[in-house]
């Protein structure tokens, strides 16, 4: 957890990532708030939140009784917000920091294009 | 939610120290609390006053709607775990956990049975020979294990090692979720506790200088380091919290930035650092309170 963030929202982005990787399937159930309090040594009230967060944008659904279930469709939902946030959150930072050290934005590009096989 | 403990204009002065000074707050239930303070702040004055130990010079404290003072029906409900707590020198740890249970009504004898084998207490060794964790734990199981439902701890882990303090917050935060209840922890090792608090108390020279919620105080604070001009420029007509610098390089603590201000910062070239609460609250408890009047 960093400091920087409400814990719930970093739970959510949590749950959100195992989402997108697969890792929680759609139409499966995922780990009860106090699972997650216990495992992420958080307060329940806050890992409720977070779980809520994603209730209240339909990504995940509450079977009455049961527990909480990954709804169809949330991954591409996810999917398509995360693009939009990528280019705000990661290609405006670079481009910014680019700048600061002379980078053209043809050398930057260059850059890309070389390290696109060395990732990973 | 409701409250369990409302306090009112309360303060208590000892001949010529006023140890906590005219305080108001709310305790809602089924919370945990983190009250935190430096010491001498009134954090233990504050809990002995709720829980009828101490009277109050003015002011009112309403605990479970009634004054806990000699009020049985409210210490019932009450379990107060203190820092150095004393037993009898030729009791024995068996001798607290059998008469736990008079004091306590929703005493859990096996949850305390497995807490005392997490925490490797010796039950038949004289208490005057515990070591100051094993006594420690033995306040801490009981506090746990009383469930009662308004529980405090006071500082209740002084010697106890890091592994048996994981162990408390793990069963802490266990056991609140199966059994919800009002606890209120007193401590320094606030990194150690922030994540697991919900709303937080700041005490300093007997006032409540913070009353709010942790994931409100979290991110409420910034630290923006670079140089001294871009500091400067980037903080002017903000309220500083803190300020360091050395040379020609300031370090500046202000309040929460929005996503446009975080990111005309970093194209001013300055570097943006998270504040810990830890951080927040040295730095809030460490200059005169009266900058730092409750803005709620």
């Amino acid at each position: 957890m960093d400091e920087s963030r409400p814990i719930f929202v970093q739970i959510a982005e949590l749950i959100e990532n195992d989402i997108i990787s697969g890792g929680l399937p759609e139409e499966t159930q995922v780990p009860s708030t106090n699972e997650f309090a216990a495992f992420h040594r958080i307060n329940p009230a806050t890992a409720g939140k977070g779980v809520n967060l994603l209730v209240d944008e339909g990504i995940l659904y509450k079977k009455r009784g049961i527990g909480m279930f990954v709804a169809t469709g949330a991954r591409d939902r996810l999917i398509g917000q995360r693009r939009q946030r990528f280019e705000n959150d990661y290609v405006g930072p670079l481009v910014a920091e680019a700048d600061k050290l002379g980078i053209t934005r043809g050398q930057l590009a260059e850059m890309i294009r070389s390290g696109e096989g060395s990732a990973e | 939610m409701s409250a369990v403990v409302e306090v009112r204009g309360l303060s208590k002065n000892y001949r010529t120290v006023t140890a906590v000074d005219e305080v108001s707050f709310t305790v809602e239930e089924n919370t945990i609390y983190g009250l935190l303070g430096r010491n001498g702040a009134g954090k233990t004055t504050l809990m002995q006053l709720l829980t009828g130990q101490e009277f109050a010079s003015s002011g009112e404290i309403r605990v479970f709607g009634e004054s806990p003072v000699e009020n049985a029906g409210v210490l019932e409900r009450t379990s107060f775990i203190k820092e150095s707590q004393k037993y009898p020198d030729d009791f024995q740890p068996k001798h607290v956990f059998a008469s736990a249970p008079w004091f306590f009504p929703d005493w859990d004898a096996g949850f305390a049975e497995r807490l005392i084998a997490d925490f490797r207490v010796p039950l038949k060794r004289r208490i005057k020979k515990l070591s100051r964790g094993q006594l420690s734990s033995i306040g801490v199981i009981v506090g746990l294990a009383s469930r009662a439902p308004l529980t405090f701890f006071d500082e209740p882990y002084l010697g106890l090692d890091a592994v048996a303090r994981q162990i408390f917050y793990d069963r802490l935060l266990e056991d609140y979720a199966e059994h919800p209840r009002t606890v209120i922890l007193s401590t320094h090792l606030i990194d150690e506790v922030s994540n697991l608090l919900e709303h937080v108390l700041v005490i300093d020279e007997g006032r409540i200088i913070v009353d709010q919620a942790a994931e409100e105080l979290r991110g409420s604070a910034t630290t923006i380091v670079g140089t001294r001009a871009g500091v400067d420029s980037f903080v002017a007509g903000r309220e500083v919290l803190h300020r360091d610098q050395i040379g020609g390089l300031a370090s500046v603590t202000v309040g929460r930035l929005d996503p446009l201000e975080r990111q005309e910062a970093a194209e001013l070239g300055l570097e943006l650092s998270p504040v810990s609460l830890q951080q927040l609250i040295v730095q809030k408890t460490n200059v005169p309170a009266k900058e730092f009047e409750v803005k709620s």
